[in-house]
């Protein structure tokens, strides 16, 4: 007993959005009628597997200490680049390029902030203005439709009665936690994040590293633009506005810290999880859409306080 | 002269009234198991200059962050002329008159030098405006003071560190100090700033201040102070009348033995040379440096701070580019531009600040220990948990590392178990040349003398050793040879077998005349 009182302990400790997710699944199931149906959570998944997957890339850049405000902008080229080539293309060489344009700017943000030593934020910041105007100068304020109905009956489809989309993320979010706990990538992730000078000092090469990263980040980006096409099955050049905010919202929830070092995928699917089941949850209870807002805010706000608190504790209790 | 006068006033001063500040029974615990006070007793008479020595680590700092309220002591009582103080915050410790000039530069780098001085005593005119003209003209009659050549407008960040050490005794003086405690304030000065130190030491000393001087340097200690008290392993061990003694004396009370340093050395012992520096500069931070380690050697690289010591491991180790010279690595020719080269070649640096440069605080032991080898715990990029824990067991065991087990996280582990960690981390990449940048820094004394019988231990089984360090008594304890550093250059070299302390304090304070 005394073990699994430990466990439990150390769950809370560790990740204490699990909780928070198990403690709204449980208000919301007993306030709602429909919020327990299986098709909801399907639902939940779905909306929440765009933001999910800008996270999951998100989380790798965090971890090393840096961040990248530009996953927004490069979403929405991303996906305007699939849906309006794929006419004069075809679709697999349209996602591709798509794809590959995520990668090629992650792998831009990247460099710039190895050669030149800008801080990763302000570089990025730069990037998602840039880049946002690109998306404009590319699209020329029209928004494009996918021809081919294939493309939109992608997002819509099922496998074994799981939503694709659902399906894709929670593979990706298992592929990626396995690289992070379990290759040298990604332990020196977590070197490089938790102490730069040690990891310079052990011969990791940090620079080429922290690019890798910041092109992981940029292909899980075009990703979410393209699955998020594919749900639309259209594409405009406001997509992706502020969720790189809430992105990050989801991976500060899940426990990574904005100055590196510490944090999981585990973490952050709990994070990304609980906006969705709060989202979902107000909204069958019909609470207006701004309160939401208000309301997410303060839950942010709250959940970080509480896991200092409990993480102080903690702290105090090795010290005796 | 006037240093003669007051050390009549002095004796007045003994023979009748009460100190003006004493300490008595301060106690100081770090948690877990670091007793860096033990029941030390201290006190300090109006216009005297009293020397506080001690090895690093004997508790010096620490007893001083007490006095200026920077550290609450766990037990002990301070008295101000006669009556008991408490002090909660280095704020209060200001308005009784007690100032600490520190060793650690406390500046705002991106003001001026006036709003530095007078940082949170902002002059103020109505309503609640800043008096500029007030605050830069009474901050150049304190630099005018000090002698300082620069302007209280200049921006601290544009200055000099010698400067910036200037900066901070201007910042003592814009209060009617008691007592002023300068902790090591010479480390980073040139002889000439010194000088200006020394006067306003004197000054100060005239005007009936009590002044507390932390120093290692004999020379410094022997001009400008009254008494000496010496601490040793955070206890205190005497105070003497610096005219009634001598550096024999004062070092007996420091290292608590008369140095034993005839370890037979048989030079036979050490193989080829593995290492050999070849007139190696860098910039302005050191010059023309040549020596070589053989293996099974343990060379010690003896100087103060600043003298260049670490700036020679951060090349060696590919963190700076040399200006000049050559390295050869069993006789070839080394090119290092970067870390990951010089650990490929069998270099390894466990560096002087481990929190800050050795160890991730947040990751485990065992991930601690496998960093630099990752590539040899994994196949095609994935890591294998087994060897990782096999090579934690070994250097655990080899080493002696206390963990509950390789998952605890290292932060939480005592200092002497977390250089361990580091040590352990670099022999896992089976290097040639170990080199230690003080290798025993904030380590107690239990643990320090381990690491020591540690570094012996791993020369005897054939690694090229370096140790830098400003300790006296480790440089003679673990070294075969010892390099001494004065400004930059290599000032005297040594067999450990035949040098006494005279020559290494020596080496390490003055220009050698014979290298001119």
């Amino acid at each position: 007993m005394a073990t699994l009182a430990h466990k439990a302990k150390s769950l809370v400790i560790e990740q204490p959005i699990w909780l928070f997710v198990a403690a709204c699944i449980v208000v919301f199931s007993l306030s709602t009628e429909h919020f327990l149906d299986i098709g909801n959570f399907k639902n939940i998944l779905v909306q929440t597997s765009t933001i999910g997957l800008i996270a999951l890339g998100l989380t790798f850049i965090m971890i090393n200490g840096n961040i990248d405000l530009s996953v927004g902008a490069v979403l929405a080229l991303a996906a305007c680049l699939a849906v309006d080539l794929q006419s004069s293309i075809g679709i697999p060489l349209a996602v591709t390029v798509g794809l590959l344009s995520g990668v090629v700017l992650g792998a831009l943000n990247g460099l710039v902030v190895w050669k030149t030593g800008v801080d990763a934020f302000i570089v990025t910041l730069g990037a998602m203005i840039g880049v946002r105007g690109l998306v404009f100068v590319y699209t020329e304020e029209q928004s494009f439709y996918a021809t081919d109905f294939a493309y939109a009956d992608f997002g819509t489809s099922s496998i074994a009665g799981i939503p694709t989309l659902a399906l894709l993320f929670v593979v990706l979010a298992a592929l990626m936690h396995w690289i992070l706990s379990r290759s040298v990538h990604g332990r020196n992730t977590y070197a490089v994040g938790g102490n730069r000078q040690a990891a310079i000092d052990a011969g990791i090469r940090v620079g080429p590293h922290m690019v890798i990263n910041f092109m992981i980040g940029g292909f899980f980006a075009a990703l979410a633009g393209v699955t998020l096409s594919t749900q639309m099955g259209a594409a405009t050049p406001n997509l992706g506005r502020d969720f790189e905010l809430w992105a990050i919202t989801a991976i500060v929830l899940g426990g990574t810290k904005l100055t590196g070092g510490a944090g999981s995928i585990v973490g952050t699917l709990g994070g990304v999880i609980a906006i969705g089941i709060l989202r979902n949850g107000m909204n069958l209870l019909q609470v207006p859409s701004f309160y939401v807002l208000v309301i997410m805010g303060t839950i942010l706000i709250a959940v970080l306080f509480i896991d200092r608190q409990v993480n102080r504790n903690a702290e105090q209790e090795l010290n005796v | 002269m006037n240093n003669l006068d007051s050390i009549e006033n002095y004796g007045v001063h003994e023979a009748g009234t009460a100190p003006i500040l004493s300490l008595e029974g301060i106690t100081k615990t770090f948690p877990p198991s670091v007793v860096a006070l033990d029941g030390v007793s201290f006190g300090v008479h109006s216009g005297e200059v009293h020397a506080l020595l001690g090895e690093n680590g004997a508790g010096k700092s620490t007893l001083m962050k007490v006095l200026a309220g920077i550290h609450k002591a766990d037990a002990g009582e301070i008295y101000l002329e006669g009556r008991p103080i408490k002090m909660e915050n280095p704020m209060d410790a200001k308005h009784q008159g007690i100032l600490l000039i520190h060793q650690e530069l406390s500046l705002v780098p991106e003001m001026t030098v006036a709003e530095n001085i007078f940082l949170g005593y902002l002059p103020r005119k109505w309503p609640n405006r800043v008096d500029w003209k007030k605050l830069y003209g009474d901050a150049d009659a304190i630099l005018k003071r000090l002698k300082c050549n620069f302007s209280a407008k200049d921006k601290v960040s544009k200055l000099s560190i010698a400067k910036k050490h200037m900066v901070e005794i201007a910042r003592a003086l814009v209060f009617t100090p008691k007592i002023v405690v300068f902790d090591e304030p010479t480390a980073s000065l040139t002889d000439t700033e010194k000088f200006v130190l020394f006067d306003v030491i004197h000054d100060l000393k005239a005007q009936g201040v009590a002044i507390v001087y932390i120093s290692h340097r004999m020379d410094e200690i022997f001009t400008l102070s009254d008494r000496i008290t010496v601490l040793r392993d955070g206890g205190y061990r005497g105070t003497v009348e610096t005219k009634e003694t001598d550096e024999d004396e004062i070092t007996r009370l420091m290292i608590g033995r008369s140095l034993d340093t005839s370890r037979n050395i048989d030079t036979a012992q050490f193989g080829d040379k593995v290492l050999e520096v070849k007139n190696l500069s860098c910039g302005s931070l050191f010059q023309d440096i040549s020596f070589s380690i053989r293996k099974g050697e343990v060379v010690g690289m003896y100087g103060l701070v600043g003298a260049g010591r670490t700036e020679i491991a951060e090349t060696l180790f590919g963190l700076r580019t040399p200006t000049g010279g050559e390295v050869l690595l069993d006789g070839k020719r080394l090119d290092i531009t970067n870390t990951t080269d010089a650990v490929r070649n069998g270099l390894a640096l466990v560096p002087e600040n481990r929190k800050e440069q050795g160890l991730v605080l947040g990751m485990s032991c065992r991930d601690n220990i496998t960093m630099a080898v990752l590539q040899h715990v994994s196949s095609a990029g994935v890591l294998s948990r087994a060897q990782e824990s096999n090579i934690y067991d070994k250097y655990a065991e080899e080493l002696a590392i206390k963990s509950p087990s390789g998952a605890q996280k290292v932060g939480n582990l005592s200092g002497g178990n977390q250089q361990k960690v580091v040590i352990g981390k670099w022999l896992a990449t089976h290097p040639k040349v170990l080199i230690l940048d003080e290798p025993t820094r904030g380590i107690d004394v239990g643990s320090k003398s381990e690491i020591h019988k540690l570094i012996r231990q791993l020369a005897k089984s054939g690694y090229a050793v370096l140790v830098i360090s400003s300790e006296m008594p480790e440089v003679l304890g673990v070294s075969d040879r010892i390099l001494a550093m004065y400004n930059g250059r290599i000032n005297g070299e040594f067999l450990d077998s035949e040098v006494t302390e005279d020559d290494l304090v020596r080496a390490i304070s003055f220009e050698q005349k014979g290298q001119l």
